[in-house]
């Protein structure tokens, strides 16, 4: 079997083209971008605000209830019900990038809100103390120190996504999700197989390439294992998000 | 070290999703249908008719299971398998020993290179190319074949009447069809071959996807069975299969050899009694008057003395 799938890896014709892997794995990677883009910019400004004031923090819940909603369901209801308002692919693409963003809303909210939530008061208050302003606070202060939530939260976003995008080829769009349905019409099972691979190699890769850039972005002062981890009562990060590594979280005037 | 043993951890996980599927039935073992070698034993246990993915195979897999059971064979029915591609092969490994099938895309199924059109040569054909486990009882007169719809404005605009006149203008169109379209030899490779027409762009979709994109505009022709109520009720036009790529396309109920004898009598009373037209009016009522097609199923049987 793993003989079969190799074979279908090392078949040139499945390399070129519209049917080929490096243009699904291009539109796989455009949806998957594309939806981070558009949760990032509802989800980090929001998480910011909810963590900076500490108000409306049932937000944050809200939107982790709303990870409960099956995906695909939603997105046939959402293409069936937009299909008629919009043109040409617009009527695929908007769903589809639509239904993928409610996934990846909630694990960056929930990182971005407690990454800032953990930051440690005595931080805040020797910020306003040398005469910061609220704004100051937000962007030199506790923003650096929430870098590793954040990101945790990132990371977590884009497995989800990345891996649920196969979806996309549902409502006719393509993807990596096109070998899998495609296979599974054509009664050849290999090249399903091949776009679950595939789509498992991709999260792994990406998983890995936001692990250097978290390297690279996070201040070294937050890196480390010196000194005692702070256990905050409802910013444990663990509990905010299960996907998260744990990450100490200290912080440093 | 803490990533070191995650990374251990997702190899052995992977190792351990790739094995799981190697024991027993291996699904990836075969690509090719008519390689199976088709296991389980013969006769003997109930019947079980499969329906393909799509509303008129659910109909008629209801209809030949209440033909049997009305004659005291022990029926049931497993509907939506999947295309050919995908339930032919439950008919070989002996999961399902019925099935509603169509001759000419039987026929094609099994000869590549088929090209017979006329419906009892294609019938002929069909009991020549079937694997030796697999028969055909009588194919019935009722016809469902593929066929390529345009929106009514589409035709005016370009003056379409039938598949041909679509060559000049394909290129700047976007074809619907169900994804398996794209490889069979009837679907783009034979629209391609036989009419010279290449689409812009085919957008593979199934059921009622295809009917919405083709009436919403994402798509400008899409493939739809020709017996399906919505070609009438969103007014689209069928484009006339002048070159004869889809061929005949008689109903005909395809079962294993060696359960033939026990079905024969009840199925082939079916095909007697059946329609284009009888089809076309149930369909209605299941699609779009939203009937249980177990019901509409006995009602057909009942008002034909057959259930």
């Amino acid at each position: 079997m793993i003989g079969s799938i190799l074979a279908w890896f090392t078949d040139p014709a499945h390399w070129s083209g519209e049917d080929g892997v490096p243009h699904r794995l291009f539109q796989h990677l455009w949806y998957t971008g594309a939806t981070l883009l558009v949760a990032a910019l509802v989800a980090i400004p929001l998480g910011l605000w909810i963590g900076h004031t500490g108000r409306a923090r049932w937000l944050v819940s809200a939107a982790n209830a709303v990870r409960a909603v099956p995906t695909l369901g939603l997105l046939l209801a959402a293409s069936l019900w937009l299909g008629p308002h919009l043109q040409g692919d617009l009527a695929y693409v908007v769903p589809s990038i639509g239904v993928l963003a409610i996934l990846a809303v909630p694990p960056l909210l929930a990182g971005t809100y407690a990454g800032i939530e953990a930051v440690d008061p005595a931080a805040r208050d020797a910020a306003k103390g040398v005469g910061m302003s609220g704004r100051q606070v937000l962007w030199q202060v506790e923003v650096p120190n929430a870098l590793p939530l954040v990101m945790s939260g990132v990371r977590s976003a884009t497995l989800q996504v990345v891996a649920t995008a196969t979806i996309a080829a549902y409502p006719g769009l393509g993807g990596l999700g096109r070998f899998i349905i495609d296979g599974q019409a054509y009664g050849e099972y290999r090249t399903a197989a091949a776009g679950a691979l595939l789509v498992a190699a991709l999260a792994v890769a990406l998983e890995g390439l936001l692990a250097l850039v978290q390297r690279r972005v996070v201040s070294p002062g937050l890196r480390g294992a010196v000194g005692g981890s702070r256990n905050d009562d409802d910013a444990d990060p663990a509990e905010m998000d299960p996907a998260a590594e744990p990450v100490d979280v200290r912080a440093h005037a | 070290m803490k990533r070191r043993t995650a990374l251990a951890a997702v190899a052995v996980a992977a190792a351990l999703g790739l094995t799981a599927c190697g024991g027993g039935s291996d699904p990836l073992a075969s690509d090719s249908p008519t390689a199976s070698a088709g296991g389980g034993s013969g006769s003997g246990g109930a019947i079980v008719v499969g329906g393909a993915n799509f509303s008129e195979s659910t109909l008629l897999a209801e209809i030949y299971a209440g033909a049997l059971k009305a004659k005291g064979i022990d029926a049931t029915t497993k509907t939506n398998i999947g295309a050919r591609e995908v339930y032919l092969r439950a008919l070989q490994d002996n999961s399902v020993q019925v099935f509603p099938e169509y001759t000419g895309a039987l026929a094609l199924f099994y000869d590549k290179s088929y090209s017979g059109t006329d419906a009892d040569e294609v019938y002929a054909h069909v009991k020549e190319v079937l694997p030796k486990d697999l028969t055909v009882l009588d194919k019935s007169a009722a016809e469902d074949n593929d066929s390529i719809n345009v929106t009514k404005e589409t035709a005016q605009k370009y003056s379409l009447t039938k598949v041909s006149d679509l060559a000049k203008v394909a290129g700047d169109l976007t074809l619907a069809a169900p994804p398996e379209f794209k490889q069979r030899p009837q679907g783009v490779p034979g629209l391609e071959k036989t009419y010279g027409i290449t689409f812009k762009s085919f957008r593979p979709l199934t059921g009622q996807a295809i009917i919405q994109a083709l009436a919403n505009g994402q798509a400008d022709a899409a493939n739809i069975f020709s017996t399906d109520p919505a070609i009438a009720a969103n007014g689209f036009v069928t484009l006339e299969d002048d070159k004869k790529l889809f061929g005949s396309q008689n109903i005909v109920p395809l079962v294993r050899a060696d359960r033939a004898d026990e079905v024969k009598d009840a199925l082939n009373a079916v095909s007697a009694k059946l329609t284009t037209e009888a089809i076309a009016g149930m369909l209605k009522q299941t699609d779009i008057d939203k009937k249980d097609p177990k019901t509409v199923a006995q009602e057909f049987l009942a008002s034909n003395g057959l259930g």
